[in-house]
């Protein structure tokens, strides 16, 4: 814990006020982490005794995306094991989350506790409220919508699993999210601990304000929006469009191999029934079904490859784009108080002093949440790119091996056929 | 009569008119034997095919197409000298279904190739099942000049001067053909049926092929069938890939640094939806080939028809001869041994005058020689028949299992043109994923 006043940008080292304490500066380390996230959640904390400048703010809270380094990676987070329960009331799956960690926050260097999806919910909603302008990566849906899929299906349970656990790990690896305390809570409490823990925090008074306030600023609107979270808002939108887009695609191509997989199945049984009637032809079409069973087999190989892999990862960023129109208007929200506040002084003859600390608290607030959606953004638009870009190369080596798999079928019939009279007939017809 | 079997070398059709895409075609649709047969002297083609309008029977105004024929005589002394030019005439499919039924009837123990489908079956819905739809022309244009190549190269057939007429006059062919007389020969519908119900000792083999024709012509159906559905479930997962390059192309321009990789990555979907036109036309020779087997297995079945006819005749005659020998036993012996109205009428109405019975004797003899002489014939007919009928079949087999292996084959090695092709598209694709 280091106090102190901070210094100016540039410099590592800065030292920090107490009102910041908990908060680490890691020499060592090309990028600064930060802990103890809930003094930044509302004016009220950013008090006047604190000696920064905006300018210094911009440092202290800068990403540097080139350097995170792989290797740097601390805690280790996985989720797996879905477990059915049955109370009188309900039934529900739980998972098990497992952590490890050198992190000098745990007591520990090995936890593993059992939540529920309202757990996860509880959490991504705290870090949403800790860090307003922050891009937390979404959560599964809460429902799924399509048709008879029944919640507790196989399918649904692995896709769910495999979000949550890629939600989880996100967020370890965010460089201030995962120095939350309500995710040291989620991933080493014991059911009750969390469960009194929750209880905890802003009462719902407090709350409501909050919320007041939110929709008292959306509904007045942002006057002057800065030009590059304009630029970022016209991208949410487009990208929002193409994902969506990306994902119906997607789900269609899925469905049109299932559809031409069930037609493809009813060949080979024709052949072998056809070479019932054959003699010199038995073995050919004895072959011929073999090899579209095979290629029957490969289809339906690829097709779940790509519910599994491509599909949820497309519909991720679906979510993705809701998160990221929410951090915008929350962003404009702060905006939006600090402008209505900063136009009610103008107006004001009295009482002008403690209204002009109240409109710096304001402005500061709204500094520091440009900032961290700004470097945030660049972070998530990384993640996104190395995301999107492995899981269409992976579709892509799926397909090929598909391919592959099938042409090894049809060569080995050709193999099997060949008779010197068939020579001449080599199936060397590369198509140029 | 024996088919040359001998040599299974491809014919080989010199137009260099056709595209190598078509030439393909007339090699991977005629297997054909070289023998004997006119095709060792004669370049036959189906060169082009025509639209023309003119007044039909009922002077009304319709379209039809016809195809120009070509041939050439083949002369081995002129080998590499620049061939003359070839003979061609015109003609529709209705005269081709002429000479069909002319084979037909005059060599009833052929199993006589059939000819392309008159209208569209077993299409899967891209494609059109409009008869004027130039790509339906131009496979029935594929499936004529390979009716026309395996009747050219049938070792009976071949010999036949209505057949060369067709090939060579172009004005007056069909009266010629009428003048034959064949249709006045053809078995009626009605008579086929009945022997096949009522013939008592059919040779078992052809009662085994007319089983074995139904069960071809069945399964070839289905495979038919389920390959058209197949073949419009592959168009649709190819297409809708072609969504993927619209929508990256429009994502590129929101992206920076991903916008390149995403760009060209659109182009290969593009390519890889397109793709699935050629992959699929391709296909529709394998089911053209297969669809042949299937109009042979009627051909196949109508040899096994005439047999019954052939045998339900001879037993006819003969029971006509047992009976009519009996009659005369009857006659001779005066005893009634089996009902007849004729012995019933004179029991009612007096016993006849020994005048009277002689006379009847005497007509019962000559109807017992010419019953006689009927039968060795029949019996003569039905021999040959089965004769030469179970050598046209040997042959059809042989070609069959020649043939659909082939297909089998080319349907294998269209699979890997298929799987080559989006080996290498999803490999571009990849490459450009790698530069997002």
């Amino acid at each position: 814990m280091m106090s102190g006043t901070v210094v100016d940008s540039g410099s590592p080292t800065a030292a920090v006020p107490d009102e910041l304490s908990g908060q680490i500066l890691d020499e060592d380390e090309d990028f600064e982490v930060f802990c103890k996230d809930s003094t930044f959640t509302d004016g009220g904390s950013l008090n006047a005794s604190m000696q920064t400048s905006p300018g210094s703010m911009v440092n202290q809270y800068k990403f540097e995306e080139e350097e995170e380094q792989p290797d740097t990676k601390d805690i280790f987070v996985t989720v797996d094991n879905p477990e059915s329960h049955v109370t009188a009331i309900e039934t529900f799956i739980t998972y098990r989350v497992l952590t490890k960690t050198t992190r000098s926050e745990f007591d520990s260097s090995e936890y593993e506790v059992r939540r529920r999806y309202q757990d996860f919910f509880w959490l991504k909603s705290k870090l949403e409220e800790a860090h307003p302008t922050l891009i937390v990566h979404p959560l599964p849906e809460k429902f799924v919508m399509k048709g008879m899929v029944e919640r507790f299906n196989n399918d649904f349970i692995e896709t769910r699993k495999r979000a949550l656990h890629k939600f989880l790990n996100r967020i370890a690896e965010h460089p201030i999210l995962s120095c939350s305390e309500d995710f040291k809570i989620f991933l080493t409490a014991q059911a009750w601990e969390l469960a009194s823990h929750k209880k905890q925090g802003p009462g719902l008074l407090s709350r409501m304000g909050d919320t007041v306030r939110a929709v008292a600023a959306s509904v007045r609107g942002v006057r002057n929006r800065p030009e590059e979270f304009n630029a970022i808002q016209d991208y949410v939108e487009s990208f929002s469009q193409k994902m969506t887009s990306l994902d119906k695609i997607t789900q269609r191509i899925i469905r049109e191999k299932k559809e031409y997989l069930e037609e493809l199945r009813e060949c080979g049984p024709t052949y072998t029934l056809w070479s019932g009637s054959e003699e010199e032809l038995v073995e050919p079409l004895k072959q011929m079904a073999g090899c579209l069973d095979r290629c029957c087999r490969e289809t339906e190989e690829q097709v779940q490859q790509l519910g599994n892999n491509l599909l949820p990862i497309l519909h991720e960023y679906v979510l993705c784009t809701e998160t990221l129109k929410a951090v915008l208007r929350r962003r404009d929200n702060i905006q939006a108080e600090f402008e209505a506040k900063n136009e009610a002084l103008a107006t004001k003859r009295t009482d002008t002093e403690a209204m002009k600390e109240e409109i710096d608290k304001l402005e500061d607030k709204l500094e520091f949440a440009n900032n961290t959606l700004k470097g945030d953004w660049g972070r998530w638009k990384k993640s996104m790119r190395a995301d999107l870009r492995a899981a269409f190369i992976n579709t892509a080596e799926k397909n090929v091996e598909h391919y592959e798999k099938c042409l090894a079928v049809w060569e080995s019939f050709l193999l099997s056929q060949r008779t010197e009279a068939n020579e001449g007939d080599d199936g060397d017809r590369d198509d140029s | 009569m024996m088919a040359d079997t001998g040599s299974e070398e491809i014919a080989v059709i010199g137009n260099t008119d056709l595209t190598p895409s078509e030439l393909e075609n007339n090699i991977k649709n005629t297997m054909v034997e070289k023998g004997a047969t006119l095709l060792k002297r004669m370049e036959i083609n189906v060169a082009e095919a025509e639209k023309r309008t003119g007044k039909n029977a009922v002077s009304m105004q319709e379209t039809y197409t016809v195809y120009l024929i070509e041939t050439r005589a083949v002369d081995p002394s002129s080998e590499g000298a620049n061939p003359a030019p070839p003979d061609s005439l015109w003609r529709r499919y209705s005269e081709f279904e002429l000479l069909r039924n002319y084979l037909l009837v005059t060599y009833s123990f052929v199993v006589v190739p059939p000819l392309p489908e008159k209208r569209a079956e077993f299409v899967w819905h891209k494609l059109s099942a409009d008869n004027m739809d130039p790509d339906f022309v131009e496979r029935r244009r594929v499936g004529l000049e390979n009716f026309l190549l395996r009747v050219a190269s049938h070792p009976v057939l071949s010999n036949d001067k209505i057949f060369y007429s067709f090939l060579t006059q172009e004005q007056g062919w069909k009266e010629v053909v009428f003048e034959t007389g064949f249709q006045a020969k053809s078995d009626s519908r009605l008579k086929a049926l009945n022997a096949t119900f009522r013939v008592k000792n059919p040779d078992k083999r052809f009662a085994e092929m007319k089983h074995y024709g139904d069960e071809l012509q069945s399964v070839i159906s289905q495979l038919l069938r389920v390959r058209a559905r197949v073949a419009d479930r592959l168009y649709g997962v190819y297409k809708v890939h072609g969504n993927y390059g619209r929508v990256f192309s429009e994502w590129s321009a929101i992206e920076r640094e991903m916008g390149d990789g995403l760009q060209s990555a659109g182009h290969h979907m593009d390519a890889y939806a397109a793709s699935v036109d050629d992959i699929l036309e391709e296909e529709e020779h394998y089911a053209d080939q297969l669809k042949e087997y299937l109009f042979y297995t009627e051909a196949l079945r109508a040899v096994c028809r005439k047999h019954e006819l052939c045998q339900f005749e001879l037993e006819m005659a003969a029971q006509d001869l047992t009976s009519k020998k009996q009659q005369r036993e009857e006659l001779a012996t005066g005893t009634v041994r089996t009902f007849s109205l004729k012995g019933m009428t004179s029991k009612l109405f007096g016993q006849e005058t020994p005048e009277q019975r002689e006379a009847k004797i005497k007509t019962l003899e000559s109807q017992i020689e010419e019953g006689e002489e009927m039968v060795k014939d029949k019996n003569a007919e039905s021999e040959e028949f089965v004769k030469n009928a179970w050598v046209d079949i040997e042959r059809f087999r042989e070609q069959k299992d020649r043939d659909l292996k082939e297909a089998l084959i080319s349907y294998a090695i269209m699979q890997i043109s298929m799987c080559k092709k989006g080996i290498q598209v999803w490999s571009n694709a990849k490459e450009c994923f790698s530069k997002m």
